[in-house]
């Protein structure tokens, strides 16, 4: 598959480095908004604009933003992006827009927005931006509403609001509850981890904990400006 | 007075930022494999959240609202937030070296911690002046901090348990996350 091109960026987005499950990037969203499929499923595609949207912005500007006011100028088209998508919202799926609340206009500080501008809208041309964006937006997708299908059919019994389970199931309430996000996302990663096991032998020989497994706080790749920190402590031991 | 003491109860341990809110996960996640930095970045937080959500509600109240521009508080809030964050970081280079060498490498993480823009829009949100939303500022930071320690002290237990393959890593760690939710949901009944 050529480099960059449309369909490597998509593949790339929703498989190799699926931002829920593989780079563990913005968990705030991913559990807060995830009681529902429904609810998983808009936050999903609310991400997926904004961050369509702002890698076409900081593409096209890449050779006009300076090196040293990168990062504030970055946060400044994510807010705006973020600002108009919440007006939308509320005006036209006000539904959606209540039950998401303020992780909206959370999204201006999700990882994986900043972290893509970062890591691949300020270095490649916008087409490829752009459908790194719907990549990426799509795999953030996948996951909300993967994790939200589970909670539902475990908490109330339902997906999409259609009743799935048989009327003698009652509804473990504790999943569409805050403990129960962060187990099925324990479980979700646990099986993930069960099936990398048995296929990915490389990461086990050099016993390194690939990057993903350590959240972007050790991680390069993501701007959660956790490389700052890193690169800090590496500087002290040296 | 009353009334301030049930926002910062419930900002700590009702609503807690972290295990109810699901804000501020990336350094709760990240940053407590040791009890000595956890507390550390509590501190840092406790220092960045007290400030901006007292400095973003003078912002809100004295020019967003009288100049009737609200609707740009995320823009303003996060830039607001971004430059404190530098500013904090100067002056403490500068002035108390001794509180920057301990936390000066967590600083920077916080800009994208999203707590602090969490509680300023909350703030706004739920209509509290510029004490009320100190008060609530201070008491989400403290919570963010104690949930933060635990997590530490029981990672640091956790170490040497025998743990299945999978599971080793962030899946045990976001166990224990579950298991602690539970028992702050016993604090529900505070309010």
């Amino acid at each position: 598959m050529k480099e960059n091109s449309a369909v490597e960026r998509l593949f790339n987005g929703i498989v190799k480095e699926n931002p829920t499950f593989v780079l563990l990037l913005g968990m705030c969203p991913t559990l807060a908004v995830t009681t529902s499929a429904i609810n998983g499923l808009g936050m999903g595609l609310t991400t997926m604009v904004i961050l369509t949207m702002s890698n076409m912005m900081i593409s096209l500007l890449r050779k006009l933003i300076p090196d040293s006011v990168r990062m504030p100028a970055y946060i400044v088209i994510v807010a705006s992006f973020v600002t108009i998508v919440q007006f939308l919202l509320e005006g036209f799926i006000p539904a959606l827009y209540s039950a998401l609340g303020i992780y909206i206009p959370l999204i201006v500080v999700n990882c994986i927005i900043l972290g893509r501008a970062e890591a691949y809208a300020s270095k490649n041309k916008v087409i490829a931006s752009i459908f790194d964006g719907i990549g990426m937006g799509l795999g953030f997708t996948v996951g909300l509403t993967a994790i939200g299908i589970v909670r539902e059919i475990l908490g109330a019994g339902t997906i999409f609001g259609f009743t799935v389970m048989p009327a003698i199931y009652t509804p473990i309430t504790i999943f569409i509850l805050a403990p129960g996000a962060f187990f099925v996302l324990a479980f979700l990663i646990a099986f993930q981890n069960k099936f990398k096991i048995g296929s990915a032998k490389p990461d086990a020989v050099t016993g390194e904990p690939a990057c993903s497994r350590t959240t972007c706080i050790n991680c390069g790749n993501a701007m959660c400006a956790g490389h700052k920190a890193a690169a800090a402590e590496n500087g002290k031991e040296n | 007075m009353k009334e301030l003491i049930m926002i910062a109860i419930g900002a700590a341990f009702v609503n807690n930022v972290v295990l109810s809110q699901f804000m501020g996960l990336c350094p709760f996640l990240g940053v407590s494999k040791k009890i000595d930095t956890a507390a550390g970045m509590g501190g840092a937080v406790i220092f960045v959240i007290t400030i901006a959500s007292f400095v973003t509600s003078i912002i809100y109240h004295f020019v967003l609202v009288p100049v009737d521009i609200t609707y740009l508080q995320t823009i303003v809030f996060i830039l607001v937030i971004a430059a404190l964050v530098q500013l904090v970081e100067m002056f403490l280079k500068k002035s108390i070296p001794s509180l920057y060498q301990s936390l000066g490498v967590y600083l920077p993480l916080i800009t994208t911690n999203c707590a602090v823009l969490g509680v300023a829009l909350t703030n706004v949100q739920n209509d509290y002046g510029i004490l009320k939303s100190t008060v609530a500022g201070i008491a989400t930071a403290v919570g963010f901090m104690v949930s933060i320690v635990i997590m530490a002290g029981l990672r640091e237990k956790i170490e040497y348990n025998d743990i299945p393959e999978s599971f080793q890593g962030m899946p045990i760690v976001l166990v224990t996350a579950g298991l602690m939710s539970i028992a702050f949901f016993g604090f529900s009944g505070l309010i």
